[in-house]
């Protein structure tokens, strides 16, 4: 292993068995040592934000200067960043350029991220077809059946309203008692995965922070 | 402090060390032999993927998901970040370098850190930067960054490993029109229930933390799938028994 790895992952161990040690133990020095590096950590994460946007410029400006397909978006993604990023430096020293800044995020953002959640749910729809298409199994009909019913249950009906059993029983219970119990599995399965995960980095031997 | 505060801290360290013991038992019990696993088809198809993908010279696509790593969905990118180093790995002999994409800023850091130490192992891969870009800070700004990628990079394999919002299944699609193969997993469960109707091969629940071993990332990866399966087993133990004694009247 390089020193620069060496170095890094000795760092990384460390900082990771402090923090976990002040999680279990309530000792003065290990608590104030926790919270001084997970501050250190927030900070590092808000400069990070600033080299990933700085990341997103290079690579779309990379598009544009090479006339790559798509190129004309790019261009649009790096008058935006560039505009917005100007109203937002300015805006806490104008009160008229905040309201600007907020319009921006109220007429642009929040419509077209709408407009993709509504693009999903056809998505979802075409998607359920193809399932059936792709991967006729037991599980697959079960699975549809199972979304079927419980929109079946929550959506009124033209002069029917709720409909009698589905939206009472059934739906209840698939929700309530078959859903959550097979989610809080798949959950406990999920935490044992990310605890291992943790542990892996704990030892040194997984090393997304640099070194083979 | 109270009782019950010190009694759960010290269970969950008793969980923590349990575990720690396990996997670096296990580790050292079977060295370099080769571990066998229960038979996941993502991973069968995965291998099959990455194959075709060397000899015909397209791009495999690795995003990660928008899990920040100073909160509990980061375990799911790390996850991802194991999983994009052994497959940077594999697909070096490729003409194309993998491109990783993700929707937060230190995974985005993190993600050029790991192409760029594969790169640097390679004699054949020369590390570009820009593969490995963040591409959005919110789910759907992630995900509209993220399809074009799929769509205008000669990709011909697309894995999500991370954490993703329902957001995932305009991935799945965009790569299904694409043509791509798309493996997917999520730690959302919003996002398991649509990745497993769009995805040509889902991944449920801890499955997708196992894709390290699967991808044969060493034997430490193999030692904590058997440490997760040892835990599980004493879970369901544990929780069989809690309901035998509230069944009678004990607890």
């Amino acid at each position: 292993m390089k020193l620069r790895g060496l170095i890094s992952t000795l760092v990384a161990v460390l900082c990771g068995l402090v923090v976990l040690a002040g999680y279990f133990v309530e000792l003065p020095f290990l608590v104030s040592a926790n919270q001084a590096l997970i501050g250190w950590a927030v900070i590092l994460a808000a400069f990070a934000v600033l080299l990933g946007i700085s990341n997103l410029l290079i690579v779309h400006t990379g598009k544009v200067t090479r006339k790559q397909k798509g190129s004309f978006y790019s261009l649009l993604l790096i008058l935006a960043l560039l505009v917005t990023f100007a109203i937002g430096l300015l805006a806490p020293y104008a009160p008229q350029v905040s309201d600007l800044f907020d319009f921006s995020f109220r007429a642009v953002q929040l419509p077209i991220e709408a407009s993709l959640m509504a693009l999903l749910a056809v998505t979802l729809t075409v998607a359920s077809v193809r399932l059936l298409r792709r991967r006729l199994t037991l599980f697959s009909v079960i699975f549809l059946l199972t979304a079927l019913l419980i929109l079946l249950g929550m959506a009124p009906l033209p002069f029917i309203g709720s409909m009698p059993l589905v939206s009472d029983t059934l739906r209840p219970t698939i929700a309530q008692v078959l859903a959550a119990s097979g989610a809080r599995g798949i959950l406990i399965g999920v935490a044992l995965g990310a605890l291992t995960t943790g542990l892996r980095i704990l030892f040194g031997t997984d090393r997304p922070y640099g070194g083979k | 402090m109270s009782g019950d505060a010190v009694f759960l801290g010290l269970a969950a360290f008793g969980v923590v060390f349990l575990t720690a013991g396990l996997m670096a038992g296990f580790a050292i019990a079977r060295g370099q032999k080769t571990p066998s696993f229960r038979n996941i088809s993502a991973f069968d198809q995965l291998r099959r993927a990455i194959g075709r993908l060397v000899e015909d010279g397209s791009r495999l696509h690795v995003s990660l998901g928008r899990g920040e790593l100073v909160t509990p969905q980061g375990a799911s990118a790390l996850a991802g970040l194991a999983l994009l180093r052994r497959l940077a790995d594999l697909t070096s002999a490729g003409d194309k370098p993998p491109i990783a994409t993700s929707g937060d800023a230190a995974l985005a850091i993190l993600s050029q850190d790991t192409l760029q130490n594969a790169a640097e192992n390679s004699s054949q891969v020369v590390f570009d930067p820009s593969a490995g870009r963040l591409t959005g800070l919110t789910p759907f700004s992630y995900a509209a960054g993220v399809i074009p990628s799929i769509r205008d990079e000669h990709v011909s394999a697309t894995i999500l490993l991370g954490s993703f919002g329902p957001e995932a299944a305009l991935l799945t699609d965009a790569a299904e029109r694409a043509n791509t193969f798309s493996l997917a997993g999520s730690d959302n469960m919003a996002a398991q229930a649509v990745i497993y109707a769009t995805a040509q091969e889902p991944l449920i629940g801890e499955e997708m933390f196992a894709a390290g071993a699967y991808a044969g990332s060493g034997p430490v990866h193999a030692a904590s799938l058997s440490a997760q399966d040892i835990l599980r087993w004493i879970l369901i133990a544990l929780m069989l028994g809690g309901a035998a004694l509230k069944a009678a009247g004990i607890l």
